[in-house]
């Protein structure tokens, strides 16, 4: 063996007998990976950016440029933006309510109590679900004559009469915003729980000794320490929260009266209803701006965040 | 910390504990119980979580009528097809970024990570307009192909973590021993891997098996169609078939909790060294 062939901090050698080089080795091992994310994620990324300055239609077969006119058509399309803010209040709710819930489910999970593994369990139920089904059991749960949901606020006097949940515009968004903080809560919780048990018991301890009370030396120290995860959990919650589509498409298809019309839901439906695929480009590609600036803004926030806590 | 606390605090605890059991099983549990309950009884005004009478006719129509088993069968074929390409695409890359000095590789990896971050929607329209100049619509391939890129990134992610995991004294040992690079992945790290191999695989299963939107707008009927698409067609004339669809979400879901909880230690410490995704 000469050190001189070896690369540095690995040991592999650059080439060994009559094998291929290692870089080549390397190029090659990573090239199924690249076509497959290359042809499937970016390549359809470009192309929409490009359709959307068409006017692509697959009923009337015309795809000439058309420069920016979807572009100016969306910005003056009343029903684009009743989706753009529906989707950003349903990321805001059920981003903030899964962060809170979860935060309180994960402290409790902390502590050591019977049963505990079983909680754990289960808690991987509303994850593993498939999101189709979750949506079909929330309209059960949620029906307006023989949802279980009614009848138990029925019989706990907390409503006069049952509730139209997802058939009514007004209480539809709320609806589905429950419907997702059930089925994502869980998951939050554990991810936030495998944060909080890096905080060093010793700390805690050493507080309690020190005569702080439970909320003090959760106010003071797991949660200063838990903010990057939390922030980062998030980030990915509410990047994920903004695409939502299985949830609304299954349960209301976007309505009532368009109340729960969110942006995913829409272009779907100019994609394959009408089948302009030049304005529904146009709608996804302002759907991905959105999404940009949103995790733009949540990076800036977190990086001066982490800067002030050093 | 069991002596210090209080039985106040104990009793919150078991409370909360309560809770959350109640939050994560209990709609599925009432789903299930109305998969054995007859129509009569579930519009009967008086809801009850026993089934009484017990009738399994809801397993009946969901089989006979809506032919469940087509669709159960077409997942079947697609996630398990995903799943092994996404283990073996995966595992290559995340063995060349962990093992062979790819420069930059971090940068490698956080393009690949930011891939899954794309909304879908986004994706949907030119790749259905691409199947459909290639005849890929309504095949099982289009899906394949789909999902593979999908699930891509966190089996990887996840892999790349485990293997990084590996201590590199294996590498010199396999190197002196002569072993090739192709061998050292083979003979060494996968059979090494096999833990976190068993919990990306249900990663990448579940994704699979879950997917909605491009198998919504990918099939078009039966002979192709997922479970998904399925049951979110699942509609009389007249009435919604709760009774139906709760056997349907017990049939496409009963097994994948099965696999979840026994898997479930794995999935957890899987998922969070894996950073944070859904």
């Amino acid at each position: 063996m000469t050190a001189a062939a070896t690369v540095p901090g690995i040991g592999w050698p650059r080439r060994f007998g009559k094998a291929l080089p290692v870089s080549l080795w390397a190029f090659l091992l990573l090239t199924p990976a690249f076509v497959s994310l290359a042809s499937v994620s970016f390549y359809p990324i470009i192309n929409g950016l490009y359709l959307s300055l068409t006017n692509t239609s697959l009923i009337t077969q015309e795809n000439e440029f058309s420069g920016f006119s979807n572009y100016v058509q969306l910005w003056g399309d009343a029903q684009f933006w009743n989706a753009w803010w529906h989707t950003m209040w349903f990321t805001t709710a059920s981003t903030i309510l899964e962060t809170v819930i979860g935060l309180g489910m994960a402290l409790i999970l902390c502590e050591a109590f019977k049963g505990r593994g079983l909680v754990r369990a289960a808690m991987l139920v509303p994850w593993a679900m498939p999101t189709v089904v979750t949506s079909k059991m929330f309209g059960w749960l949620f029906d307006g004559q023989n949802g279980i949901i009614n009848y138990i606020l029925l019989h706990a006097g907390l409503i006069d009469q049952n509730v139209n949940w997802y058939g009514s515009p007004d209480t539809a968004m709320t609806t589905i915003i429950i419907a997702d903080v059930w089925k994502t809560t869980p998951f939050m919780a554990l991810l936030l729980l495998t944060g909080l048990q890096t905080v060093p018991n010793s700390l805690i301890e050493a507080a309690r000794m020190d005569g702080a009370k439970g909320w003090i030396t959760f106010w003071y120290i797991r949660l200063p320490l838990l903010m990057p995860t939390l922030l980062i959990a998030g980030l990915f919650r509410a990047l994920d929260a903004f695409r939502v589509f299985d949830l609304v498409y299954v349960l209301t298809g976007g309505g009532p009266a368009d109340s729960t019309e969110t942006l995913s839901t829409l272009s779907y439906k100019v994609l394959f209803s009408t089948l302009q695929f030049g304005y529904g480009s146009a709608v996804s590609t302002a759907m991905f701006v959105t999404e940009g600036i949103i995790a733009l803004v949540f990076c800036l926030y977190l990086i001066r965040q982490i800067r002030r806590a050093q | 910390m069991n002596d210090t606390r209080s039985p106040l605090q104990t009793i919150v605890i078991y409370l909360g504990a309560l809770l959350i059991l109640v939050w994560s099983g209990g709609p599925f549990i009432w789903q299930f119980s109305t998969s054995f309950q007859l129509d009569k009884a579930l519009t009967s005004g008086s809801p009850s979580l026993i089934p009484a009478p017990f009738t399994l006719e809801h397993y009946y129509n969901a089989f006979v009528e809506k032919e469940l088993h087509r669709y159960v069968w077409n997942s079947l074929v697609v996630s398990l097809a995903t799943t092994f390409l996404c283990l073996s695409v995966g595992s290559l890359a995340a063995f060349a970024l962990s093992r062979l000095n790819v420069r930059g590789r971090f940068g490698i990896l956080m393009v690949i990570l930011s891939v899954s971050m794309f909304p879908q929607i986004a994706l949907v329209g030119p790749l259905y307009l691409v199947a459909s100049n290639l005849g890929l619509l309504d095949t099982y391939t289009a899906l394949i192909i789909t999902y593979l890129a999908l699930g891509l990134p966190l089996v990887t992610w996840v892999l790349f973590g485990y293997f990084e995991t590996l201590p590199r004294e294996i590498d010199e040992a396999a190197r002196m021993d002569g072993v090739s690079v192709p061998g050292l992945l083979w003979h060494i790290i996968l059979p090494m891997s096999l833990p976190s191999l068993v919990t990306t695989g249900l990663l990448a299963f579940i994704t699979a098996w879950n997917e909605f939107l491009f198998a919504l707008a990918f099939t078009s009927n039966i002979d192709r169609q997922t479970i998904p698409v399925g049951i979110a067609n699942f509609t009389n004339l007249y009435y919604v078939p709760w009774g139906d669809i709760a056997a349907a979400s017990a049939v496409v879901t009963v097994p994948l909790i099965v696999l979840v909880l026994f898997f479930q230690r794995h999935i957890i410490e899987g998922l969070t060294q894996g950073g944070i995704k859904e």
